[in-house]
């Protein structure tokens, strides 16, 4: 089980208490797009990714984006067992969406980076330990499911 | 993978603009690395302190940004630009590879707060790409 210290716990829960989910999901997910164009298999149905500007203009992916980050809330609220909390999510991923797990890690990065440029000198060494520790265990729990 | 000419002309544009802290980016994303991903540490045993501001830090911080300064230079043929910072990391330090994408996270990291407005998804994708290409040279001489 993965332990959390108060401060950790604080960390993540102002990060998310003060997010704008519709800006940053849309953000972080037209990122990993861009950056990582293999990324765009998974989306064949939202339309015109043609290239960084429509990908951006793009309400499908901005309205996937901010469906992403709600996901999150569900770890957020159950962060002391955030492994079966998405037992279902990750044979979601698995069984049905068929994503390469790794892709998990190149989308958090991008959040991480979305973040960071939203926060500033806010998102200090200390946030940025406890945010990215909570990404992979997030990520860790939706690659669990996959056989 | 490679360097478009646009990608490099991206690279060249930001370098310059780092260029008056390049000390500062470094040892905070040297300082980032190291407690965002721990086992980094271990290539780091023999200092006395691997926290964000202490000395050793901020000189190889430093040292880490100059090396990527010259690989800005090279940029045309990296492979050969890099061959003796190649040897160095193969054959002395011997530092795992799977390394150099978490400080390359951690520079992207840097400069999206530094360049919150700039540092656009193409941005992002021209520097990963170089940091990407980099690695990859430093990395030639390994076997």
């Amino acid at each position: 089980m993965v332990e959390w210290t108060d401060s950790e716990r604080a960390i993540i829960n102002s990060i998310f208490s003060n997010l704008d989910y519709e800006e940053i999901g849309r953000k972080s997910l037209c990122r990993c797009l861009i950056v990582y164009p293999w990324t765009q298999r998974y989306f064949g149905a939202f339309g015109n990714l043609y290239n960084a500007e429509t990908i951006m203009a793009n309400p499908l992916i901005a309205a996937h984006g901010t469906k992403i980050l709600h996901g999150l809330d569900r770890a957020l609220k159950n962060m002391d067992d955030i492994k079966n909390t998405y037992a279902e999510l990750s044979l979601l991923h698995s069984d049905k969406l068929h994503v390469d797990p790794d892709n998990f890690r190149l989308l958090a990065d991008c959040l991480t980076v979305v973040i960071a440029a939203k926060m500033g000198t806010a998102f200090t060494v200390e946030t940025q330990v406890a945010w990215q520790k909570f990404l992979s265990v997030v990520v860790s729990a939706l690659g669990r499911q996959y056989h | 993978m490679s360097l478009t000419p646009k990608d490099k002309a991206t690279v060249k544009l930001f370098w310059g603009k780092m260029s008056g802290k390049s000390e500062l980016i470094g040892a905070d994303a040297l300082s980032r690395m190291l407690a965002v991903y721990p086992q980094t540490k271990i290539y780091f045993s023999h200092w006395k302190s691997c926290s964000p501001g202490s000395p050793e830090v901020k000189k190889h911080g430093k040292t880490i940004m100059m090396g990527i300064g010259e690989a800005v230079t090279k940029m045309d043929d990296l492979e050969r630009g890099l061959l003796t910072l190649s040897e160095l990391h193969a054959f002395k330090l011997r530092v795992d590879p799977t390394n150099f994408k978490l400080l390359s996270l951690n520079i992207l990291v840097v400069m999206a707060i530094m360049f919150p407005l700039d540092f656009t998804p193409m941005a992002h994708l021209a520097v990963d790409k170089f940091l990407c290409a980099l690695a990859l040279a430093l990395s030639e001489k390994y076997r």
